[in-house]
């Protein structure tokens, strides 16, 4: 799960890490009191789930309160395009606004696991500001990691060696000693999958300042943190997929036009493998699971159908756990009750297949039937093609 | 004939009460599986599925000699579970249970290392010796005894790979799901190490997906050890970036993980790559009559 900038401050300050003075604001009157609050000139950043904000003008600056609530008139309901957001963007519903700092250092900090040695991994880089991507493929000797023995936590003695690498001195030393022991205590006990502070800017003071910050959370962790499940935001999300997620199915919207409903996530990416491999598009990531129940099928498959760009449905089951003549059943009850108006194409395999394609062909709908994946795969693109 | 599991294996079920260790406790015994005894904390003394009910781990083995223990407990406590198992000294602990923290996994991963019991999974469909052992939730009809074995990070994704090998009368002779999960005990290297050393394995599939670098790391250690031939599907290949497909550990981040970057170092490591999931099965065929 991924939270807001000013989320991932708001937890971050708990821990002690500092940051720039700030508020949120939904509306240019809440703009225009923040600002007020803060005194002299502020920064106006648009809180959406992407990186990469200021490059589509999501971070402007506001010299007084008045400047502060015309941005925030002209950024709140704007599509904001990044490189991470696709060509279709993101609308802007919340900014934060925060004091001006006067920036000597911008650096990069971030706690990730790293699966190879089985340890969370503080890694930091005097290169801030940019993406860490590009540093590591251009210039790995500027990255800088220390690994994290579960047992013992960071060791001060590693993070004064990133902080000396980093080329701190003076008080800036003890300062960053002490935010990057909080950085890391803050993600073993929150269960996040990342914790990036991007940049890290020393302030021509001397300060170690958290200037901007990303946080994900490992979802199988969720249930043990409700204070951080509260703060999801579906505006985020796409709405098929909070749908989805109300249901438990695992659902992911993607750009093509043959929606695929599947059992197993490995067998659910080799789908939409062969669908292009077909020549086609598939419109979606579908897993519904081992222990999917009658009604659960049933609702993904309306989910699918309810994808407008969806021209045709391939469902491609291998029956193990979840028995074939339950998933038709699903299937069956979804098509009597949703009306579908796509061809569905329908492949079988495993536990139960005999009764599964008794109950189908029984229906009223008219499935179209194929015998293994690749024949599901020729079938259903050309279906497509034949609807658009 | 096998790895892992076999005839000699001695199982017992951890969480063998729960609906899920119930359903699959009797299927396991059906397959032919030497299924010893069961734990579920408080119904020890009891009988299960004509199996008896430990307290504990040590307790079960102690009274069994269990040697293999297969775990069905919920996420919260899973972790504990495979504790348990490494404490009991069981050498292999086959994890089923999907959605651990991957933080827990990472507090005692050290543990399990420095262990004698190997960790298969955890979110993984099991281990499966066709004929003799079934230790998992894999539908065990569509397998059959021969001379291939087959490693994957997924489940049904392995059934399908199976069940083509099986319809071309191709048997298998152990089939591993390592699990989709970010931090899992057994890797693809471990697996195949032990493929390399089974005498009646001829050849081995490889099925991987988007996230980590696995598959990179297996293809290194094949160029560099493995002498029998490999064939590899990687499932992800229209993945977009940065979405966790499914699984915990199918995520491309930061421009690695992905399928082509994968499917590029077997390749070039000398696998059999196929593009497609639905030709795995002839691939198989192939580098089988090729050696023929």
């Amino acid at each position: 799960m991924k939270i807001h900038e000013y989320q991932a401050k708001e937890i971050l300050r708990t821990y002690g890490v500092p940051t720039p003075s700030g508020e949120v604001a939904r509306t240019p009157d809440e703009a225009r009191e923040v600002a007020g609050r803060l005194g002299g000139p502020c920064m106006v950043k648009a809180q959406i789930h992407a990186g990469g904000r200021g490059k589509g003008g999501g971070v402007r600056k506001a010299e007084d309160p008045v400047m502060a609530a015309e941005l925030a008139t002209r950024m709140l309901g704007m599509t904001l395009v990044t490189p991470q957001t696709g060509p279709a963007g993101r609308v802007v519903r919340r900014l934060l606004l925060e004091e001006t700092l006067d920036i000597a250092r911008e650096l990069y900090l971030a706690v990730t696991l790293d699966r190879s040695s089985e340890r969370l991994t503080l890694i930091a880089s005097a290169e801030g500001g940019v993406e860490i991507e590009k540093v590591a493929a251009e210039t790995p000797e500027k990255i800088l990691k220390e690994s994290i023995d579960p047992a013992v936590g960071l060791s001060p003695f590693q993070a004064r060696r990133l902080a000396f690498g980093l080329g701190l001195s003076g008080p800036a030393v003890k300062s960053a000693v002490k935010l990057m022991a909080a950085l890391v205590r803050c993600a073993q006990e929150s269960d996040a999958s990342l914790v990036e502070i991007n940049p890290l800017v020393v302030t021509t003071g001397g300060e170690v300042v958290a200037l901007d910050a990303k946080m994900n959370f490992d979802d199988n962790a969720l249930h043990r943190h409700p204070e951080i499940r509260e703060l999801r935001d579906t505006d985020e999300e796409d709405p098929l997929e909070v749908e989805a997620s109300r249901h438990g199915l695992n659902y992911i919207k993607l750009e093509g036009n043959v929606g695929c409903m599947v059992n197993g996530a490995g067998l659910a990416m080799a789908t939409m493998d062969i669908i292009k491999l077909a020549g086609g598009q598939p419109a979606n990531f579908l897993d519904v699971g081992g222990g999917a129940s009658a009604e659960q099928v049933s609702n993904a498959f309306k989910i699918l159908i309810s994808d407008e760009s969806v021209k045709a449905v391939l469902i491609n089951i291998f029956g193990g756990i979840l028995r074939c003549d339950l998933l038709a059943q699903g299937v069956a009850n979804a098509v009597d009750t949703a009306g579908v108006e796509v061809p569905v194409i329908v492949r079988m395999e495993g536990t139960n297949v005999a009764e599964g394609r008794r109950i189908l062909a029984e229906s009223k709908f008219d499935f179209i039937v194929a015998e293994g994946m690749q024949d599901a795969a020729t079938k259903a693109v050309a279906a497509a093609r034949e609807q658009s | 004939m096998s790895i892992f599991v076999g005839p000699e294996t001695r199982l017992v079920v951890q969480g063998v009460t729960g609906r899920e260790g119930t359903f699959h406790t009797r299927q396991m015994a059906e397959y032919g599986t030497q299924v010893v005894a069961g734990v579920t904390p408080g119904k020890g003394g009891t009988t299960h599925e004509g199996v008896p009910v430990f307290d504990t781990m040590a307790a079960a083995v102690a009274a069994t000699g269990a040697n293999v223990s297969v775990i069905f407990v919920p996420p919260p406590f899973a972790a504990d579970a495979i504790l348990e198992a490494v404490d009991a000294q069981v050498g292999l602990a086959v994890c089923i249970t999907e959605g651990i923290p991957t933080m827990e996994m990472v507090r005692i991963m050290p543990v399990v290392r420095r262990s004698a019991t190997r960790l298969i999974g955890p979110n993984c469909p099991g281990i499966i010796s066709p004929g003799s052992a079934k230790i998992g939730i894999m539908p065990g009809r569509i397998h059959k005894p021969g001379r291939v074995g087959v490693i994957s990070r997924s489940g049904t994704l392995t059934y399908e790979a199976v069940d083509q090998l099986t319809r071309r009368g191709i048997g298998q002779s152990t089939c591993i799901g390592i699990g989709g999960d970010p931090l899992i005990g057994t890797e693809f290297i471990d697996a195949l190490q032990a493929f390399g050393e089974d005498p009646d394995t001829e050849a081995v599939v490889l099925i991987g997906e988007i996230g980590g670098n696995a598959e990179e790391e297996a293809a290194a250690w094949i160029k560099a050890h493995f002498k029998k031939p490999v064939v590899s599907f990687i499932a992800g290949q229209t993945a977009p970036p940065g979405r966790r497909m499914g699984h915990a550990g199918a995520v491309i981040s930061g421009g690695k993980g992905a399928a082509a970057d994968k499917m590029a170092a077997l390749a070039a490591a000398g696998i059999t790559v196929v593009n497609s999931p639905a030709d795995i099965g002839e691939a198989v065929q192939a580098v089988l009559n090729s050696g023929n």
